[in-house]
């Protein structure tokens, strides 16, 4: 039973770390660059939801659309101001870029809201559910956790199969040059790919704040990381790799927090990674490229 | 004489899609062999064949009589083939002379504890390496322009870098990918003469695939035909002028 | 003696000439500085770690600007070769008296252990290519940091003692090296800025030795171009694997510089964000450029120490230089304008004439 509770839990994680891995791959799939900014955003988005509740008690749900909506513009702002430029760049340029844009944000972010660790309130819920006359527990946060990310895959998938954006967004991950002569716009397509990846990163970081109720201005920094890893590790690129990948690093790591060691878990987290990357060198589902001689 | 280059019911699939199939070749030493075709007959498809880029599905290679079947590209290279490419393949950010020094890092070796520590090994190496690439640099025209970055070359003149570089690794057979195109008539008559007198000098067999079909008629002993992946017609120059199958592959039904 | 004049600033040799010149320059400016004139301890703080991250940044520029594949562990080499010199000094503190000797061997020992584990993590990070590479190498890195992290060893009369993930050492009379997260404690200091110069030279000496040689050429003909390389024989995981590794000893030997210039060093000091720094001193300074990367690493890691007035802001500041510079080196625009800048100066020049 108790693994149970360790595997639902870890599923509830994974799931945290798959929303975060959507708007790193599918940044990657359209721009081919590496966000590093990415796990700030998720920062941003919390310390919205914080003051919204705490200081202006709003009602959650409200709080939740504002970070979304305040995370969503950041995300365009950025793109727009700091990644646009540098489409014809070096890879390396734009990751240096990327890694300024995250270093900017953790320190305005520090200089507005302070260094100090603020404690996250419960905006959404606080209850759990108890199964087998008690013997299992599920907190309603963490059934609500799974559920979103069920709904934003269904939702995403469905968007992107089913849409006129959706398939812009597949052409220009497909081929760019083309999919401008095919009269696509390929900042606006960009520049949504971003608004959705932030406006998911916003989601996420509300549900990571309720699981662990804490605020610094570094909070994206390590679960971006893990994040960024799990989209890897699917196969970067791939949406169905990113839920693969999130589900899969959540659940793993939490169960060797739980039997092998606290301490340990990062360790074990990117071995996993680095085996996973031997057997199969592009990821879970991710598709093989060729060269052409 | 026992042909340098021998290849056996080649044959390579991509997905079911057959590019290659059946094709017999010999190329004797001190030959100049062409292999012409219209586009995408599977004439670099051969080459990538011959220099282990890509594995072929059926047949077999054999260099001076060894089969080079389970050898890599390196592997091949060291056995004795050396190619250049259709899209030329440079070191865009080493000189010119680096280039080409780069081919010889097979031949004259010294370890990596040479390397630091200055030995004699080392400076000797390094001292061959620097005569032979100058020699070759002086054959191909390049000698003025020896520290210039590879890309910063005119196109001509990335075309003869790319086959200096190949010479480098001192080559049985060598293999060239359209060495002439994107060259002006000047250059391709400068051209051949080089490929002449490096066959003479270096006593080496070349393969070579070209479209400019007087470069090919006039510097080709013996030249093969592909067609659709297989083998069209061979001969020498005059009996492939008039081949009708030949003549209806190119122009058409 | 013009003849090696002309050679030393032949287009072949300049680098490597202006690079010792500047470096030694550097050195002595600062011995007479601070021998005359005197120093603030903030600068004299300041030279050894400076020195560790030139060594840093340098090794870094061998595999992603020499070799061209992006590694976002480095600070992982480092803190190997960090924590492994200081064990050796530890343990060698009673044996080997002079302070030099010690330290030269327990720079030594950081460097190839640091290197050893560089060997081993090449074999599987070269299997992969681009970005599956740079994921790899911060996997590693985290590993690195995150193993270090639960390490505890000391050592006694009965010799050394090591527990992992949590502290079962009972030594008796004896010393601890690495308490777990806490890292080293009480480390004799024994580096010095003359040893950080030293091993800049070092450093140096190998980059160049190594660009002018069969070594050098096929790390970068397999940088630029896979196929070709292999066309001449070159094999590509055989001279990658040499630049991971050359790399991954010279981080080393940062590392244990960087370590016996503190008497406490945690292992947190080497995590992502170190890696990503290195990063972006090579970037700054150009891609296998070696005198832009120690100018980038001077200017980058003294400027922000300089600037602690301004606090908070600092950091701030470093962000925004970091964003601005890659767009304006990056902008055609902007490379059009410095162009014509150029022009005119030259233009008024010649009218002057």
């Amino acid at each position: 039973m108790t693994f149970l509770t360790y595997l639902i839990s870890g599923l509830a994680l994974g799931s945290v770390y798959a929303i975060i891995a959507l708007g790193y791959t599918m940044v990657y799939g359209i721009a081919k660059m590496l966000n590093f900014a990415h796990g700030d955003i998720i920062m941003a988005g919390g310390y919205v939801a914080f003051y919204a509740f705490s200081k202006f008690g709003l009602p959650g749900y409200l709080c939740i659309i504002l970070s979304i909506i305040f995370s969503t513009i950041l995300g365009v702002i950025i793109e727009r101001l700091a990644y646009k430029p540098l489409r014809a760049a070096s890879s390396l340029s734009v990751l240096i870029t990327a890694i300024g844009v995250s270093y900017f944000l953790q320190n305005a972010a520090q200089l507005m809201f302070g260094s100090d660790t603020k404690i996250f309130p419960a905006m959404l819920t606080d209850g759990s559910l108890k199964l087998f006359n008690g013997q299992l527990t599920i907190s309603y946060l963490t059934i609500i956790t799974i559920v979103t990310c069920i709904i934003i895959m269904v939702g995403l998938t469905t968007f992107i199969n089913k849409t006129k954006i959706g398939k812009a967004m597949r052409a220009c991950a497909e081929d760019k040059g083309a999919a401008q002569l095919m009269g696509i716009n390929l900042n606006t397509t960009i520049s949504i790919t971003f608004a959705i990846g932030s406006g998911l990163a916003a989601i996420a970081a509300v549900l990571l704040c309720s699981t662990y109720p804490s605020l610094s201005p570094t909070l994206g920094s390590m679960p971006g990381i893990k994040a960024f890893t799990a989209a890897v590790f699917g196969g970067i690129g791939s949406i169905p790799g990113a839920l693969l990948g999130g589900i899969l690093l959540g659940i793993i790591e939490n169960l060797t927090k739980a039997y092998i060691s606290t301490q340990l878990s990062d360790a074990i987290v990117f071995t996993v990674l680095i085996v996973v990357l031997l057997i199969k060198p592009t990821g879970l589902l991710g598709k093989k490229e060729n060269v052409k001689v | 004489m026992n042909p340098v280059l021998e290849v056996k019911d080649l044959g390579i699939d991509f997905g079911g899609l057959t590019a290659v199939n059946n094709l017999d070749m010999e190329v004797y030493p001190n030959e100049i062999v062409g292999l012409i075709g219209p586009n995408g007959a599977g004439k670099t498809t051969v080459f990538n064949m011959l220099t282990k880029v890509y594995r072929p599905t059926r047949g077999q290679m054999f260099l001076d009589g060894t089969n080079i079947e389970k050898m890599n590209t390196v592997e091949v290279n060291k056995a004795g083939i050396a190619r250049t490419f259709q899209n030329i393949r440079l070191f865009s950010n080493l000189s010119v002379i680096d280039n080409v020094k780069a081919g010889m890092n097979n031949l004259y070796e010294y370890s990596f504890f040479d390397t630091i520590f200055h030995t004699r090994k080392r400076n000797d190496n390094e001292k061959l390496i620097e005569q032979k690439a100058l020699d070759l640099l002086e054959i191909f025209n390049l000698s003025e322009m020896k520290d210039v970055e590879a890309s910063a070359l005119p196109y001509g003149a990335q075309r003869r870098l790319e086959i200096a570089r190949a010479l480098a690794t001192n080559p049985k057979v060598l293999l060239l990918d359209e060495p002439a195109a994107g060259m002006n008539p000047q250059e391709t008559e400068d051209l051949m003469n080089t490929i002449r007198f490096v066959r003479d000098r270096f006593n080496i067999a070349i393969l070579l695939i070209e479209h400019d079909m007087s470069l090919v008629m006039n510097i080709c002993e013996r030249i093969y035909v592909l067609n659709y992946g297989t083998l069209l017609a061979k001969g020498g120059p005059d009996e492939i002028k008039n081949d009708e199958k030949v003549i209806k592959a190119y122009l058409g039904d | 003696m013009k003849n090696i004049f002309a050679d030393l600033f032949s287009k072949k040799n300049r680098s490597r000439t202006i690079s010792f010149l500047m470096v030694t320059c550097a050195y002595i400016l600062i011995e007479v500085i601070m021998n005359t004139v005197g120093m603030s301890r903030l600068f004299k703080s300041l030279l050894v770690p400076t020195c560790c991250y030139i060594i840093l940044a340098l090794s870094l520029n061998l595999v992603v600007g020499i070799s061209g594949e992006l590694s976002l562990g480095h600070a992982g080499f480092m803190a190997i070769g960090a924590f492994s010199a200081v064990i050796v000094s530890g343990l060698t503190v009673s044996s080997i008296t002079n302070d030099i000797l010690r330290l030269v061997v327990s720079a030594a020992c950081g460097s190839i252990i640091s290197g050893i584990f560089g060997f081993i993590i090449s074999v599987p990070v070269l299997k992969l290519s681009g970005d599956y590479l740079a994921i790899v190498t911060l996997a590693f890195g985290q590993i690195i940091k995150s193993l270090i992290t639960n390490i505890y060893l000391g050592f006694d009369a009965n010799g050394i003692q090591m527990s992992f993930v949590t502290n079962t050492l009972s030594l008796e009379g004896g010393k601890m090296l690495l308490s777990g997260p806490m890292g080293a404690t009480d480390t004799a200091k024994i580096s010095n800025f003359t040893s950080g110069f030293v091993m800049i030279l070092i450093t140096l000496f190998v980059i160049y030795s190594m660009i002018n040689s069969r070594h050098g050429r096929a790390i970068m003909s397999a940088r630029d171009n896979r196929i070709a390389a292999e066309s001449i024989g070159i094999s590509i995981t055989r001279t990658k694997t040499l630049a991971f590794v050359v790399s991954s000893i010279l981080a080393g030997m940062a590392g244990a510089l960087y370590a016996l210039n503190y008497s406490t060093l945690q292992p947190a000091k080497f995590d992502f964000n170190t890696s990503i720094l290195a990063l972006v001193y090579v970037v700054f300074g150009g891609l296998g450029n070696i005198n832009g990367t120690i100018v980038s690493t001077v200017v980058l890691y003294v400027l922000p120490e300089l600037l602690r007035s301004l606090q908070d802001y600092r950091m701030l500041i470093y962000a925004i230089v970091l964003i601005v510079v890659m767009q304006m080196t990056n902008s055609a625009k902007i490379k059009e304008l410095m162009e014509k800048l150029g022009k005119k100066i030259f233009k008024k020049g010649e009218v002057k004439e």
